[in-house]
């Protein structure tokens, strides 16, 4: 599905990766984690071809990305801020959208889902951050699309909002979908996700899953787990 | 890249700054023409006008646009779509709105005058002709300008001292030259002088094809005589078609390289 060699990434003489293996070859939820500015976003949007990468190469379904566009078909992303065309109106993102990847139905279900009916003739410049952020949501899942890469996809949503999106991202997963995920809520990471790769100084520190996490840091619980692993490096 | 032009035309189409670009042109082209009461006399005016403020309106709204519509770009970038028909779809889709503004803001006026039963006609085809140049050269240099400068306000500050310069300074430095090495054969260096920057090079080609040999100005008389005026006009013509080229090539390859 997703199989990256050797990534490094150098915004002017920031080295933010610096040699990222990672290979996801099954369906499931990986959590990409790691501190802030670790370049779990970089690392992101190298594979949507978003950020073009110093050196090594990226496959999505056995096909380099280099140069190549029709990939991104395969490929439903979250990003990180919610950034939208200020004077453009719900329904119009929506319509747009649609337009230009390929009709669906799954946006009304979403819509009903997250209550947006009443935002759908306001324009995106006057929502809330957490209205934006359910916007982004169902612009991210009404694609069915094999791959689905979401970016702090909790940040800005209230309660409610939140367990829709977990249903939503397990709903996805018995699909067979290849799910990545980044967040800093360590609860949502721990009750959702199959397996962890954690980003460090620009490699992959750690992959597996958090039983394999808490036994390799002789931590009894996960937060205490990931933690440590900062503790010692900041040491 | 056909829908991004055409969301971005539309996106235009709703704002009003092309309906106050439209109204200028409407108002000064009826001005002109009433005032004057004659069709000659106010194309010149107009070309004065418009080979100088053309290129500010492209250069200040292609830089203000590109910042604008990052988000949109952002969004655009994550999806099945090829880099080159993001950036050229937002550039075409500019240029196209800004030149509709032009030709009908001009264009009503002139046709309510009856331009269509004078002789002027194929002259103020030619002036909307190169406005329409003008407006896609400079609005691809200030999507260059852009594309090089994350910083807005750098990019604004260099897209108007781009315009300043060739607008005003480059015209005073070629004078300079002219009158220093005076003593020197001056033609091919003019010549060449001229086809560096669009809006000299424009200003000849309308004053070629008017045909106002007192208003031709030094580099002029050069081109008349060295390319007669009918080549003189196709050259011009094909060399302003490069300087929408060059930067439209650079803004593919700019664009392609760029971090989001
Ligand atoms: N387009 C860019 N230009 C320059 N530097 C960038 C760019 N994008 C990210 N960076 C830098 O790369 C580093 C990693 O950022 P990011 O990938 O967003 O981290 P994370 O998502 O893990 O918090 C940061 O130091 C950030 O400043
Ligand atoms: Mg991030």
């Amino acid at each position: 599905m997703v199989v990256i060699e050797n990534l490094h990434k150098t915004f002017q003489k920031n080295k933010v990766l610096t040699g990222v293996d990672l290979t996801i070859d099954k369906g499931g939820i990986f959590a990409i984690l790691g501190p802030n500015g670790s370049g779990k976003t970089t690392l992101i949007k190298s594979i949507l071809g978003m950020v073009i990468p110093t050196q090594g190469s990226i496959q999505i379904m056995g096909k380099n990305i280099k140069n190549n566009w029709l990939y991104r078909k395969k490929i439903d992303y979250l990003p990180q801020i919610a950034n939208f065309p200020n004077n453009l109106r719900v329904k119009e993102l929506f319509k747009m959208i649609k337009d230009i990847r390929g009709n669906t139905n799954t946006d009304q279900e979403l819509i009903e889902l997250f209550k947006l009916s009443p935002f759908l003739n306001k324009k995106l410049g006057n929502l809330s951050g957490g209205t934006k952020q359910k916007v982004n949501i169902v612009l991210t899942f009404m694609f069915n699309s094999p791959i689905l890469i979401l970016d702090e996809p909790t940040t800005g949503l209230d309660p409610i909002s939140l367990i829709r999106l977990k249903e939503l991202i397990r709903k996805e997963k018995t699909k067979g979908k290849t799910i990545l995920i980044t967040s800093h809520i360590m609860s949502f990471v721990e009750e959702i996700s199959d397996e962890i790769v954690f980003l460090l100084e620009g490699k992959i520190y750690f992959r597996g899953n958090i039983t394999q996490l808490k036994t390799q840091t002789e931590q009894p619980n996960f937060e205490h787990a990931i933690a440590s692993i900062l503790k010692n490096t900041y040491a | 890249m056909l829908k991004i032009l055409k969301y971005s035309f539309y996106d235009l189409m709703r704002s009003r700054w092309s309906y106050i670009y439209f109204l200028f042109y409407l108002l000064l082209g009826t001005v002109l023409l009433f005032l004057n009461n004659d069709l000659s006399k106010a194309i010149i005016t107009l070309m004065n006008v418009i080979i100088i403020l053309v290129p500010l309106i492209g250069t200040i709204f292609g830089v203000m646009y590109y910042y604008n519509s990052k988000e949109f770009t952002e969004l655009l970038l994550a999806q099945p779509l090829k880099r080159n028909s993001i950036f050229l779809g937002q550039y075409l889709g500019l240029s196209l709105s800004l030149t509709m503004s032009l030709v009908l803001g001009i264009g009503i006026p002139f046709i309510l005058y009856g331009i269509f039963k004078s002789d002027s006609i194929w002259n103020f085809s030619l002036l909307l002709i190169t406005g329409a140049f003008l407006t896609f050269i400079f609005t691809a240099l200030a999507f260059n300008i852009s594309l090089s400068n994350e910083n807005k306000i750098k990019g604004f500050g260099y897209a108007v001292l781009l315009w300043l310069f060739l607008a005003i300074i480059y015209d005073g430095i070629f004078l300079m030259s002219l009158i220093l090495f005076e003593d020197y054969p001056l033609d091919k260096l003019s010549l060449f002088g001229t086809m560096l920057n669009p809006i000299d090079l424009s200003r000849t080609l309308i004053l070629l094809k008017l045909d106002i040999s007192a208003l031709l100005g030094y580099t002029g008389a050069v081109f008349k005589k060295f390319f007669g005026t009918s080549f003189g006009l196709i050259v011009s013509l094909f060399m302003l078609f490069v300087w929408i080229l060059i930067p439209t090539l650079r803004i593919i390859v700019k664009s392609k390289k760029k971090d989001f």
